[in-house]
């Protein structure tokens, strides 16, 4: 029995002494600040890692990672890093910094740092594992919070961007009463031309249209998909009474429709939107005319 | 007719019948729609009909082959079909499923159905 507590108690002193570790780590680390950093920053070139970054830049961020990454042993919590990393994302994402350059640069640093507790405490080799035990499940958090925090920060980054486009792609614009305009700008994916059928089958609701011109110059391709998406539209369109025009389809997609076979012919198709909308105003018994100024008056 | 609320009403307005759909109709309800309607076409001497789908949220292939074969029925007995108030999400589902409404002639509301049977009297006939 007494042998046991006497065990027990010997495993309690050496968590106390665990607990004490991580400060002494810390200062260890920040002792040799200049020389552990140096080493890191030589092995990140050595990698090829952010090639992007020009020598001034690298020396500046490694120095602020690493004391952000003392500072997370230090006190345990990731709360600033994962402000600081995301702020660092924010900086080096469009200067085309990649996710495997971000991870690699972290895990340099922790083995940069390991080595140099390795070296530091080889002697004794309880206690390195004891350090070890300290250090790693730390370091681990570190690298995890840091590519987390980059990865959330590029998505953020790609939905912004993906919201921008949705809003901007679909405008339906009505132009005269009950003819709307649909320029499609940019490449049409399956879900776009879902999103694009539906704004238009609610404009044709709203504005009562009973003529849609719709615009492909700005679409750079037009392949098989996208034109049965564009049959489907005007299908629904005129299930719902009104007639659809396709305009600026350029010779190129004329070509291409042609050749993979693409039946069109039911679709009204007129070269240019000048054109369409003529053909527009026709169907709806609009007359433009211009106004004839007549001498002296 | 059986009892019960009508789920379809036909009401005749001139020499055109307007036929509302209140409710998704199950294929028997469809059927007999089907022959309410042909058959009042030859009472009230009809030459056009409507068929207002506007309550509908959805149309089934069974519905939307329902409404060609009226059209169609409707045209041997002298009278001309226009499909009107189909909703947004039920022509786009239509024609995700490769249903349609043939050449039967679609309007966006009654008011366009009514203006397009005028327009098709104003016309001469050519068949």
């Amino acid at each position: 029995m007494n042998a046991q507590d006497t065990r027990h108690e010997d495993q309690r002193e050496e968590l106390v002494d665990g607990n004490q570790l991580l400060p002494q780590l810390v200062a260890h680390l920040r002792e040799h600040r200049a020389k552990l950093r140096d080493e890191w920053a030589s092995r990140i070139r050595d990698a090829h890692l952010l090639e992007a970054m020009t020598p001034q830049e690298m020396a500046a961020e490694t120095t602020s990672v690493y004391d952000n990454y003392v500072e997370v042993l230090e006190t345990g919590s990731v709360d600033a890093l994962k402000h600081y990393a995301r702020d660092l994302s924010e900086r080096i994402i469009p200067r085309g910094v990649e996710t495997h350059e971000v991870v690699g640069i972290v895990l340099l640093l922790r083995d940069v740092l390991a080595r140099s507790l390795f070296e530091k405490y080889q002697r004794d080799f309880g206690l390195l594992n004891q350090v070890l035990d300290a250090y790693e499940p730390a370091a681990n958090r570190i690298a995890n919070t840091v590519a987390v925090s980059f990865v959330e920060e590029r998505e953020r980054v790609i939905r912004q961007q993906q919201d921008a486009i949705r809003e901007l792609s679909t405008p339906v614009l009505p132009v005269r009463e009950r003819l709307l305009i649909l320029p499609i700008i940019g490449v049409l994916d399956s879900e776009r031309a879902r999103q694009l059928t539906e704004q238009l089958l609610l404009g044709i609701r709203t504005h009562r249209a009973k003529v849609v011109v719709i615009d492909i110059t700005g679409a750079p391709d037009v392949d098989e998909t996208v034109a049965n998406h564009l049959v489907q539209t005007v299908d629904a369109s005129r299930l719902m009474g009104a007639s659809v025009i396709i305009t600026g389809l350029s010779p190129t997609i004329a070509q291409t429709l042609v050749t993979i076979g693409v039946d069109l012919s039911k679709m009204n198709t007129i070269g240019d939107l000048q054109g369409g909308l003529e053909e527009a105003e026709r169907l709806l018994g609009f007359k433009v005319t211009r106004k004839v100024v007549t001498e002296g008056s | 007719m059986n009892s019960g609320p009508a789920l379809v009403s036909i009401l005749r307005q001139g020499d055109t019948l307007v036929a509302s759909v209140h409710t998704a109709l199950d294929d028997s309800e469809m059927v007999r729609f089907q022959d309410d309607l042909i058959r009042q076409i030859g009472e009230h001497r009809a030459r056009g009909i409507i068929i207002d789908v506007a309550a509908l949220d959805v149309l089934d292939s069974f519905g939307s082959r329902t409404l060609r074969t009226i059209a169609e029925m409707a045209r041997m007995r002298g009278a001309v079909t226009v499909v009107v108030g189909i909703q947004p999400e039920v022509a786009y589902a239509m024609v995700r499923l490769g249903m349609g409404m043939g050449t039967v002639a679609t309007a966006l509301d009654l008011e366009e159905g009514l203006a397009h049977l005028a327009e098709l009297r104003a016309t001469p006939r050519t068949h």
